[in-house]
């Protein structure tokens, strides 16, 4: 967090270089890295079979056999949070996807236009941010029925004004360059220029806003899953295991810990990351949060 | 500022109007006929016929969706079939206990996160200021309902101070109605703060490398003034906004911490309408909480503009 920005903007060349000297990048990627490496091997290895219920174990608390202990039917609490890694990350990676793949051509569009379609973009805009998120998300996957894709879904239309917005204030702030007036002279069209210039210009942005939009994907499918609106058991999700610890909080207070831990870790791994990158890619670019 | 808030207040109202469609659409779409659901499986055809008959039913889409509307305006928001009471008596049961508390929270959210951001801000680099960030940075990434567990477990289970759930009513007194709500309070406030604290540290280092911050000192204004003064003032507007944001969630945000602590607000009132399937109740409590979230962002705006003379023409 801390780590201030050291060297003027680097050119393509040092981006390494300068993405090396930041600690805030290096921390948050290693953090990032770890969970998804155990997202990955959780499909070819886990140290307990999750569908594996061994009532004689329920709630053990941490021990050599079980690291993080074993839940109310006896399953390894790790080898859970393994997999459940993998389905944060498959929500949130595809939530953050829909919300890119919809609403960044939206925001080009209508930078590109201007006129009527900005203005309606605008309005759409407004709108959705009217209805609180969670809110709207927890209608959505109660009225569609529960489950990973329509949280998915749900957690993904709320990325697409987010992304419109960010991807049309930044090709606003191109579109009066002179090399894209050069680019205009030349004869190319509107459509051709976004893709070639006005694109890679915003690319930076749209990264960092895509590894915040990431860590609150993660955040909202835990939510999700927490109030039974989720992933759905036997498959397990992090919230929904803080959901079974609730209720036992008395006599196994554990079952809460590491789900949460697991959780913070990985927020933090994509919110240091997020900074981390931002200060690299652009360093006279404001930290809003 | 007459035009800037006429046009903020129009804008304001379409959007309205639009999300009224949208809610009304969505909620016409579903599956289920309310008919059946009130009366229950074994109802006779008839019976049933009649419901629809009086609830109007049968008539054509626009003609309900204008009724609706009539109906809101006029404060008449209709009648839930599974509490078989006014919609309007529903939601005033409940704001009681979800207005405080949102209110509560986010004074203390921003009683900790303006010192803090400040602190952190003038202090820029050293331990305080890494430390405080540090924690800040961690904060952002806890689940408010995992914290709020947490709290449940070490005030309410292990030290036995306050009750882990439920909501006494005002009518027991001041008191024990506060105490119901400390938990859930601090459990929104902390990871809300966090953000906040962030945002006013970043602005006031925007304000502070500022040419007029300088000459202020420069003049020999003492610095405690000049923080507080000067650059707090003019930090102010992305604080605002955030503070903004964060009011609006908190408002419907409370939906999963209400769960938690079995508080009877908003959040539960609508979480358990729709899984009950008691769709007027659900367009009645999101109508009014996407009208506060436009009423919010209206009264940021003009906050803006009392802080910034320059936003009052071009906003």
């Amino acid at each position: 967090m801390s780590a201030e920005p050291t060297s003027p903007a680097p050119t393509d060349g040092s981006f390494v270089a300068a993405a090396l000297s930041n600690r805030s990048f290096v921390a948050g990627l290693f953090i990032t890295g770890l969970i998804a490496a155990m997202a990955l091997v959780s499909f070819v290895w886990t140290p307990y079979d999750v569908t594996q219920l061994v009532v004689a174990d329920r709630m053990k608390t941490p021990s050599a056999q079980h690291w993080f202990g074993t839940d109310h039917f006896g399953r390894d609490i790790l080898a859970m949070i393994m997999v459940g890694a993998r389905n944060s990350i498959a929500v949130a990676v595809v939530a953050v996807g829909i919300g890119m793949g919809i609403g960044v051509p939206l925001g080009c569009w209508a930078a590109a236009r201007g006129g009527f379609v900005d203005e309606a973009l605008m309005r759409f805009n407004d709108l959705v941010f009217a209805f609180p998120a969670l809110l709207s998300a927890v209608l959505i996957t109660a009225i569609f029925g529960p489950g990973a894709i329509n949280a998915i879904i749900a957690i993904g239309i709320f990325n697409i004004p987010v992304f419109a917005r960010v991807a049309r204030a930044g090709a606003l702030s191109v579109w009066p360059r002179e090399y894209i007036l050069a680019a205009r002279a030349a004869g190319k069209g509107k459509v051709l220029i976004t893709i070639e210039h006005i694109l890679p210009n915003i690319a930076s942005i749209l990264l960092v806003q895509g590894t915040i939009q990431f860590a609150l994907g993660i955040l909202a499918e835990a939510g999700l899953s927490y109030l039974g609106l989720g992933t759905q058991p036997p498959m397990p999700s992090w919230g929904r295991m803080l959901f079974d610890a609730q209720t036992r909080m008395m006599v196994a207070p554990h079952l809460a810990l590491f789900p949460g831990f697991a959780i913070i870790v990985t927020v933090l791994g994509l919110n240091l990351l997020g900074d981390g990158l931002r200060d690299v890619l652009d360093p006279r670019l404001r930290r809003e949060r | 500022m007459i035009p800037f808030l006429a046009r903020r207040l129009l804008t304001g109202l379409a959007t309205l109007l639009l999300a009224s469609v949208v809610v009304f659409a969505v909620l016409e779409i579903l599956p289920g006929d309310p008919a059946l659901l009130m009366l229950g499986m074994n109802a006779s055809p008839e019976a049933l016929a009649t419901l629809r008959e009086q609830l109007g039913l049968n008539d054509p889409v626009m003609v309900r969706y204008v009724s609706w509307i009539l109906g809101l305006l006029t404060g008449d928001f209709g009648r839930s079939f599974t509490y078989s009471s006014p919609v309007i008596d529903l939601i005033a049961e409940r704001a009681v206990v979800s207005l405080p508390l949102a209110v509560i929270s986010l004074l203390l959210s921003t009683a900790i996160a303006i010192p803090v951001g400040i602190f952190a801000a003038a202090r820029r680099g050293k331990a305080a200021d890494t430390l405080s960030m540090g924690a800040a940075q961690v904060g952002v990434a806890v689940p408010n309902f995992w914290f709020a567990l947490i709290l449940v477990y070490i005030f309410a289970v292990w030290l036995q101070l306050v009750p882990a759930g439920g909501f006494p009513g005002w009518k027991a007194g001041l008191w024990p109605g506060l105490k119901a709500l400390i938990l859930p309070s601090v459990a929104l406030a902390l990871p809300q703060a966090a953000i906040l604290a962030r945002v006013t540290r970043s602005a006031m280092l925007e304000v502070l490398g500022e040419d007029y911050i300088r000459t202020a000192r420069a003049k020999g204004m003492p610095r405690r003034h000049v923080l507080w003064r000067h650059a707090l003032r003019n930090a102010m507007i992305p604080v605002l906004t955030i503070l903004g944001l964060q009011f609006a969630f908190l408002l419907a945000g409370t939906i999963i911490i209400e769960n938690v602590f079995y508080l009877p607000g908003l959040g539960r009132l609508v979480f358990q309408a729709i899984t009950q399937r008691d769709l007027i109740v659900v367009e009645g409590v999101v109508m009014l909480l996407v009208a506060s979230v436009i009423f919010v962002n209206i009264v940021v705006d003009i906050c803006y503009a009392l802080v910034d003379p320059r936003l009052r023409s071009n906003a």
